[in-house]
């Protein structure tokens, strides 16, 4: 830590990485994360690492797989649709069980969609980046500082349960900037890598590398293998905030970009006399089912506030499980909701009866 | 004092260089700082934009649709923002390219014909600096002290030479009183 440098939250990400021993980096470009790839590209040659443009979305998460599987540090990079395309590769990273780092500055969908800052890719990260029974761990920074902090989680979280680790941030972030300090530039921890493909020497069995199982069994054990530690990265992983929740009666639920426009109701409203508060996970996989589940006891209602239709407000139902009342409000398209509509819908909140 | 800042303009005039020059004085002053950029396919010919905020808490939403100053660089943009800042705020924007009366009589509005000063100064393209100047005048955001470091560090190494004649910019319209 020390100086503080003025950066986009784009270009601080591809710094971040690097620092925390990402020397590995496929990415295609794609509005609004490609200032990701063209830092990556200036960066990595003059330090002995890898950048490479991809021909496709596609090519780019696979040479992940391959950059993984030989236990390096690896990542890439995108916004919503080309997320969808990696989505195969992504899959065949978690059957094969090796760590990697993915970003989805994400946008306005579906289709091409738009390239305003959007969080309607929450359902995508958290329940489905694929076919087949997995999770990612999913952290989703609010501040261009969180970005920087959470690098370093991700590489150690994908690294410790050997799962791919996705950022899930939005064009706001990735294009704003703000202050920053980075940690001291660290190698990736060499170690227990011994699944990497890294040549036997002829002192021991070749590692396979391999997603296809196809007695069903054995396929099976796998799953249930790979759910042992699911349930660890449960029990010990959730990030979650909480703000002004101690006597708060509204409870507000948000993440990413929209937690700070939140934040801001919050105060507006607190200034008016109303006891609002907000969650706001950090981790949207492992979800803070608990902490909401607590707030969910003395709170008035929650309302959950997200760039999207409504995916995270899932979640918090399934966590509140009719505890109090649930109700959302949600831009979407790429229109980023204010403070004053989010501060609206808590006075409609405050103001009903219980 | 706290800064909630939109600056409009067409692409090409400088208007996100002017956002980041305000930005690095609330770097300097060791604040918080948000600086977002309009980046769609405005920034391709169309009004591009930035907000900046400068605090000294964290900045919670980093978009400004109620400036407290705004400034405005083309009619686009004049039209769009005018009834957007807040009662008691400034309005700076370059009356050379902008024909206009304002009604508004709740904000204080700060005309400066910036590119006609740039062009009789030999400062060309430098009116983006000069309307800078005055929004300083207008608003007392930073010093012009800091405000010339700030510059300092936005003027980038291979253009160095450029540094010079931007300073006479940000003089010049700090200096210029509005009629």
């Amino acid at each position: 830590m020390g100086q503080k440098f003025l950066m986009k939250g784009n270009e601080a990400i591809a710094e971040a990485a690097i620092r925390n021993g990402c020397m590995h980096f496929f990415g295609y470009p794609i509005t609004p994360q490609t200032e990701v790839s063209a830092y990556m590209s200036k960066v990595m040659p003059k330090i002995g690492g890898t950048f490479l443009q991809a021909e496709s979305e596609i090519a780019a998460i696979n040479m992940v797989l391959g950059a993984a599987s030989c236990g390096v540090r690896a990542m890439t990079s995108s916004s919503s649709p080309g997320i969808s395309l990696k989505s195969e590769g992504v899959s065949y990273i978690a059957g094969s069980d090796v760590p990697c780092v993915i970003l989805n500055v994400m946008r306005g969908g579906p289709g091409l969609g738009g390239i305003q800052p959007s969080q309607a890719d929450y359902w995508q990260a958290t329940k489905a980046l694929g076919h087949g029974d997995f999770q990612l761990i999913v952290l989703a920074p609010a501040t261009v500082q969180e970005i920087v902090d959470l690098m370093g989680t991700a590489f150690d979280l994908a690294d410790q349960y050997r799962m791919p680790a996705l950022i899930l941030a939005d064009g706001m972030l990735g294009q704003m900037m703000e202050p920053v300090e980075f940690p001291e530039k660290k190698e990736a921890p060499a170690g227990a890598k011994d699944y990497a493909t890294t040549g036997t020497q002829g002192k021991r069995k070749p590692n396979i590398i391999n997603s296809l199982y196809l007695q069903a069994p054995v396929l099976e054990q796998t799953i249930r293998d790979r759910f042992a530690r699911y349930e660890q990265v449960k029990q010990n992983e959730v990030r979650v905030e909480e703000y002004a929740c101690d006597d708060a009666e509204i409870i507000t639920v948000a993440y990413g970009a929209t937690a700070r426009v939140v934040k801001g109701a919050v105060d507006m409203a607190r200034a008016e006399g109303i006891k609002a508060g907000l969650i706001r996970p950090i981790t949207v996989w492992p979800f803070p089912t608990e902490t909401i589940a607590k707030a969910a006891e003395k709170a008035r209602g929650m309302l959950v506030v997200e760039m999207s239709m409504g995916q995270m407000v899932e979640d918090v139902r399934l966590a509140v499980n009719g505890r109090c009342g649930v109700s959302f409000f949600g831009r979407t398209g790429g229109v980023v909701p204010s403070p004053a509509e989010v501060l609206a819908e808590i006075k409609k909140l405050a103001g009903g009866t219980n | 004092m706290a800064v909630n800042m939109l600056i409009a303009g067409f692409g090409g005039q400088g208007v996100l260089f002017m956002g980041k020059i305000v930005a690095y004085t609330g770097m300097i002053e060791e604040k918080e700082v948000s600086w977002l950029p309009s980046y769609g396919p405005e920034m391709r010919g169309g009004t591009a934009n930035c907000s900046i905020c400068i605090d000294d808490k964290p900045i919670g939403c980093p978009i400004v649709l109620n400036p407290e100053t705004l400034i405005v660089m083309n009619r686009p943009s004049y039209d769009k923002f005018v009834n957007e800042v807040v009662p008691g705020g400034v309005m700076v924007y370059d009356s050379t390219l902008i024909d206009a009366e304002c009604s508004r009589t709740d904000i204080r509005i700060h005309p400066i014909p910036a590119t006609k000063m740039a062009n009789d100064n030999g400062l060309h393209g430098l009116g983006n600096i000069i309307v800078l100047g005055q929004v300083l005048k207008a608003t007392g955001f930073t010093s012009f002290e800091v405000l010339s470091q700030a510059l300092e560090k936005c003027v980038p190494a291979k253009k160095a030479h450029l540094l010079e004649p931007n300073l006479q910019a940000l003089r010049l319209g700090y200096e210029y009183t509005v009629e």
